[in-house]
């Protein structure tokens, strides 16, 4: 059995997250990583095989993007993928989602090829940069499978899988046959930091590079000049103007607080 | 004047009031026909509610063969009813499933799709709020027919007259795209208070807390508020995930927001931070949350918000 497990390289949150001339993300001049969010697609990949002992089950980290996109398949390796794929093209910049979901998809199906199938695919719940939380559902259209996303807890048997869910209402359980395309959220259970051993075992992890060329996808579809949206412009938000703070003595917060929100005609 | 598809969002036919914002925008663009997916007995009911905020049409889908199945043939049933109505742009609310159907449908129709939109001006032009709320990005859909999911709270419903003339349609859907399926649901018990992603004030409470979510409770109640809660408060499990604010939760732009015992970190603010006013109580007067406040009170929130309760519910009386 084999999976991908989509993995992508995104600017730290935790640091001034910023727009090129052209308005595409500046992924250079900010620190990039992992997503954390798809530390927990791993995880779940890597626990997917753990649980299935004496299975032959591959796991292989997926991931579109800059040349410092590959940390983000290294850092799949150690923590315990067995091989990982990087699609890297100047042409892709400024891809949107449409065109993102392509090259995965071709992806996908160039490490089937060679594989002989991809049973699943894993992908975190939201990209930590662009959040649209859309590419699982796009790249299940394009492979033809069904999409099970959203998953807080992931049980298989066979070539059956349930997942558990939050949605908008209620608790739901899902159930599909593989191949599927699935999507776990943060609360699938904490990820794994790489170990000694696994950081030194990832070095000698297989690691392809795949261009366009190599995907068969034309340069004429991706990027930003075929984008279908346009960014017409981005504005930094101003900054909040300084509040008032007050500090509670004996009990004089709760009346300034109160004081405060009938000013704002909230009472 | 060309269709806006608007999809309607709704329980059981209760429509929600998303559904009238996206209808307000969808003016803008054309003429609205709305789209309910649910049971043809709900349809005239459901039109009678739409009607009132100029719904043209509305489509019946009778979701009998699709209820159960995941997001794969709601895209299938839209794809079929945009190829017959040619519409301008298709509108549908952000919500997971709804931006799943729109992705899907976005590569069949194969049409550019804007998520998360916080407005939709004339032309088609949408606004974004990215990157925890610090940039806004202005977007447009350059390619087929725009598809722009769009939040909660993003415009004031307008009502307007509209003739809401009810249209059955029969969608085909393929086996193909019957296959992931809800095996089992467990509602999750109402707690009588406002949607969180809906209210006009939300009152959220942290690791502050200690567990004890009474005095937010208590405070949220006295304003009529729904209840949010950060992940700390999540992951300890005093809160369900459902009431989780942040990038990983959900994303509210209330009024009024008022953060107690939350630090305030980059991914809490990424669900909270485009709320119109926002308030903090908090005992580390350098807890980060304070710089995003238009008011804060350093101090212990479970002396502040039960006394803060008491006044409120004075003035009230
Ligand atoms: C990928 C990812 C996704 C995430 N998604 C989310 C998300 O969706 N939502 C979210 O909230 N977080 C999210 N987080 C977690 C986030 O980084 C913070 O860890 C979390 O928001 C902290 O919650 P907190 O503010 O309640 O707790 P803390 O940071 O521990 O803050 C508690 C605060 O309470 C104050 N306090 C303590 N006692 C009292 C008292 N008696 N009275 C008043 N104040 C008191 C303290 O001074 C402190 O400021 C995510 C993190 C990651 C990595
Ligand atoms: N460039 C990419 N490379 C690899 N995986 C990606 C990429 N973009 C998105 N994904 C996957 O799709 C998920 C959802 O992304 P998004 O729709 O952008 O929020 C992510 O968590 C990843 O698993």
């Amino acid at each position: 059995m084999n999976i991908v497990v989509c993995v992508k390289y995104v600017p730290d949150a935790t640091a001034d997250r910023k727009f090129e001339d052209d308005y595409t993300v500046d992924r250079v001049g900010v620190d990039g990583l992992l997503s954390e969010l798809d530390e927990y697609a791993v995880e779940q990949a890597l626990q997917f095989r753990e649980k299935r002992e004496g299975e032959e089950i591959t796991v292989t980290a997926l991931t579109v993007g800059p040349e410092k996109a590959v940390d983000a398949v290294r850092k799949a390796l150690q923590m315990g993928a067995d091989s990982g794929v990087h699609v890297v093209d100047d042409a892709i910049a400024g891809s949107d989602y449409v065109a993102t979901s392509l090259v995965l998809a071709k992806a996908v199906e160039k490490i089937r090829e060679t594989a002989g199938s991809v049973d699943l695919v894993v992908c975190g719940m939201a990209s930590t940069d662009a959040a649209g939380s859309v590419v699982p559902a796009m790249l299940a259209e394009r492979l033809g499978l069904p999409q099970v996303t959203l998953a807080s807890v992931v049980e298989s048997q066979g070539d059956q899988v349930r997942i558990k869910r939050d949605s908008e209402g209620s608790t739901e359980v899902i159930g599909a046959r593989l191949p599927i395309v699935l999507s776990v959220t943060d609360q699938s259970g904490e990820a794994r930091y790489p170990s000694f051993k696994g950081i030194m075992a990832a070095k000698k992890k297989p690691l392809e590079t795949y261009s366009l060329a190599d995907l068969g996808v034309d340069a004429s579809q991706v990027g930003l000049s075929v984008a279908w949206t346009q960014v017409e412009d981005t504005t930094a938000r101003p900054p909040r103007t300084a509040g008032e703070i007050v500090t509670d003595e004996d009990g004089s917060g709760a009346g300034a607080l109160v004081e405060f929100l009938a000013s704002k005609k909230f009472i | 004047m060309s269709e806006v598809l608007v999809v309607i969002d709704h329980a059981d036919g209760e429509v929600k009031k998303p559904t009238y914002e996206l209808l307000t925008i969808a003016r803008r663009l054309g003429e609205p026909a709305a789209v309910f997916f649910g049971s043809p007995d709900k349809g005239d009911a459901v039109a009678e509610k739409v009607k009132a905020y100029g719904a043209a049409k509305v489509y019946v889908v009778d979701d009998a063969q699709i209820k159960g199945f995941l997001v794969a043939p709601k895209a299938e049933a839209l794809q079929q009813l945009a190829q017959k109505a040619g519409p301008a742009a298709i509108l549908l609310p952000s919500t997971f499933e709804y931006k799943e159907v729109a992705a899907r449908l976005a590569i069949k129709l194969e049409s550019g799709l804007i998520t998360d939109a916080v407005d939709v001006q004339e032309g088609g032009v949408t606004t974004q709020s990215v990157f925890a709320g610090n940039y806004t990005v202005r977007a447009k859909v350059t390619h087929g027919t725009p598809i722009i999911t769009v939040k909660p709270n993003s415009a004031a419903p307008e009502q307007a007259e509209g003739a809401a003339t009810v249209e059955a349609f029969t969608a085909t859907v393929s086996e193909a795209a019957r296959t992931a399926q809800v095996v089992a649901t467990q509602p999750r018990q109402s707690t009588g208070r406002p949607e969180l992603t809906e209210a006009a004030i939300v009152v959220s409470g942290g690791r502050g807390t200690g567990g004890n979510f009474e005095p937010v409770e208590g405070f949220a109640d006295s304003l009529g508020a729904a209840v949010g809660a950060s992940r700390a408060a999540v992951d300890s499990g005093w809160m369900p995930h459902a009431f989780q604010v942040g990038q990983t939760g959900k994303t509210v732009s209330p009024q009024l927001y008022v953060a107690t015992g939350i630090s305030g970190a980059i991914q809490h603010r990424a669900g909270m931070q485009t709320s119109k006013t926002i308030v903090a109580v908090n005992k580390d007067p350098e807890a980060p949350i304070f710089e995003l406040v238009d008011f804060g009170v350093v101090g212990d929130l479970h002396t502040v918000l039960p006394a803060a309760t008491e006044q409120v519910t004075a003035r009230k009386g």
